[in-house]
């Protein structure tokens, strides 16, 4: 079975988020997805304001109050509105079902200025969770983190652990980025399913460091399962991948929580 | 069942797990393919087409014979471009041409363009056109290539009734009200290779009717897993499934 890192409520049909929690748990039991880690709303904005913050996460509670036996939810965060993040880990996370916190993009990740919200999350034991896209053709968003400034981060943290969201993008040049800091751990998601990806991974990285997700309702669950399933590695290390590194990730919060699974 | 999206020899930026051709052939046959059409990699910046399409031939015949259907590429920039479509068929006995206006510089309201059409047609070859070869946003900083634009090619199909279109990685650069005119030319077929979001083989379905619906790939760049899986994770029932991987594409190819 599969544990997925990287779910959202956008780019699938429903009116609410319940219907959209719905249908991507339809889908994903075809394609024997067990688990779910949700983040962010229905609706984006580049650039959120604090209520944005606050409104995409109750969307993401919304949806996880008939799945909590299918879905993790990560609270979304953004280094623009510190103080409004460290109250919304409060709320959706130390009082609330969530465990773990996103960072999109609108700041980059290496900026000293988000470091209380990494020193509370992992005072948590939330899975801490951060997108990168390096990207030739022109298209960055403002404040859009790239594994260089992921590095910048994990060097002031070493002992906590993080996430390279979309593996940097250009994965090629994201796993180098990465590969000296153990703490850092790559995110398969949200790419094409380009083959080598994961090899490449596994071989400068250890499979231990490597976590599958999707990145739906966006991406096809498929596309992004068969970059694990098609590589050319051993059945272990495609187990680490599907589900062992995740959960491993999140057990320390999950048995805080007094959460089975 | 036919896989309508697959290249043999070497994509130009690093090497991929399954490009010999004994792998590629082994890794589809294991994954129940009876079918594969295959274009070259070299075909994108190789000048020297003639000869692409010639090892192109000669390796489809070697490693997969009756299994391989080699699809030349044409590129209507280059002199006497002419030769090389007779070629295709006369020589390499070929059922249809494998097209890549965006890496050959040339747009398709281009009136070479329409001479290429005029030709296939003609002798009756289907017309590949590969759309997209990779996302944008992780090309080579120094060859940035922008998708095809179909939006010409709802013209040539209106004016030219004989001319058949399989439109290849069409999702990531197809505007969905192109793509709806496209369909509606009944003469124009999308595989599934780029096709995202959460079931979307479904939605490709409901957007333009199973029958312009085809199994594609594009192995061995994309792990050849990607579209096994996104059938499964569409509900096709009624005949959809069977026309999708094998039905819609024998018809094809058998008229060609």
């Amino acid at each position: 079975m599969i544990w997925d890192l990287h779910c959202h409520l956008s780019g699938v049909t429903g009116r609410t988020p319940a219907e959209r929690m719905g249908r991507l748990i339809e889908i994903a039991d075809r394609v024997g997805i067990e688990r779910l880690c949700f983040y962010m709303g229905m609706t984006w904005t580049k650039e959120p304001t604090p209520e944005d913050l606050q409104k995409q996460n109750d969307e993401v509670l919304e949806a996880l109050q008939h799945y909590h036996d299918r879905a993790f939810g990560f609270c979304y965060v953004s280094g623009d509105h510190v103080e409004k993040s460290l109250s919304e880990i409060e709320r959706c996370i130390a009082a609330g079902p969530m465990v773990g916190i996103k960072l999109w993009v609108a700041h980059h990740c290496n900026d000293p200025a988000i470091d209380p919200i990494i020193r509370r999350a992992a005072e948590l034991k939330a899975v801490i969770y951060q997108h990168t896209w390096l990207k030739t053709d022109g298209t960055t968003y403002p404040g859009e983190s790239s594994p260089y400034d992921l590095v910048e981060l994990a060097k002031r943290h070493p002992r906590t652990p993080l996430i390279l969201g979309h593996t940097g993008g250009q994965w090629e040049l994201g796993i180098r980025a990465v590969r000296a800091y153990p703490n850092v751990s790559i995110d398969i998601a949200g790419s094409d399913p380009t083959a080598g990806l994961v090899e490449m991974a596994v071989r400068e990285l250890g499979a231990e460091r490597v976590i599958y997700g999707s990145d739906c309702g966006g991406r096809s669950f498929a596309s992004q399962i068969a970059k694990v399933h098609g590589a050319e590695i051993s059945e272990r290390e495609k187990r680490l991948i599907f589900k062992e590194n995740l959960k491993r990730m999140l057990m320390p919060i999950l048995k805080a929580k007094n959460v089975q699974v | 069942m036919i896989d309508v999206n697959v290249y043999l020899h070497r994509w130009p930026f690093r090497r991929v797990p399954g490009d010999e051709p004994e792998a590629l052939v082994a890794k589809l046959r294991a994954a129940g393919v009876t079918q594969a059409w295959c274009g070259s990699f070299d075909a994108l910046l190789h000048r020297d087409i003639a000869a692409v399409n010639s090892r192109l031939a000669v390796e489809c015949r070697k490693f997969g014979p009756g299994f391989l259907e080699p699809f030349g590429a044409v590129n209507p920039t280059l002199p006497d471009w002419q030769d090389d479509i007779r070629r295709c068929q006369e020589t390499h006995s070929m059922k249809g041409i494998r097209l890549h206006p965006n890496y050959h510089g040339y747009k398709l309201d281009d009136p070479r363009v329409v001479e290429l059409l005029s030709a296939a047609a003609a002798r009756k070859l289907l017309v590949q056109i590969a759309v997209t070869m990779e996302d944008e946003r992780t090309q080579h900083p120094l060859v940035q290539v922008p998708h095809v634009d179909l939006a010409p090619l709802v013209a040539q199909l209106e004016s030219l009734t004989a001319l058949r279109v399989v439109v290849l990685n069409a999702f990531r650069g197809a505007k969905v009200d192109v793509v709806d005119k496209l369909a509606s030319s009944r003469r124009a077929w999308f595989e599934i290779a780029t096709k995202e979001n959460v079931a979307g083989v479904e939605a490709l379905v409901q957007q333009v009717g199973h029958e312009r619906v085809l199994f594609g790939s594009y192995a061995p760049l994309f792990i050849h897993e990607s579209a096994v899986w996104k059938l499964r994770e569409s509900p096709l029932g009624g005949g959809q499934l069977e026309a999708i991987q094998t039905g819609n594409a024998r018809q094809l190819i058998g008229a060609a």
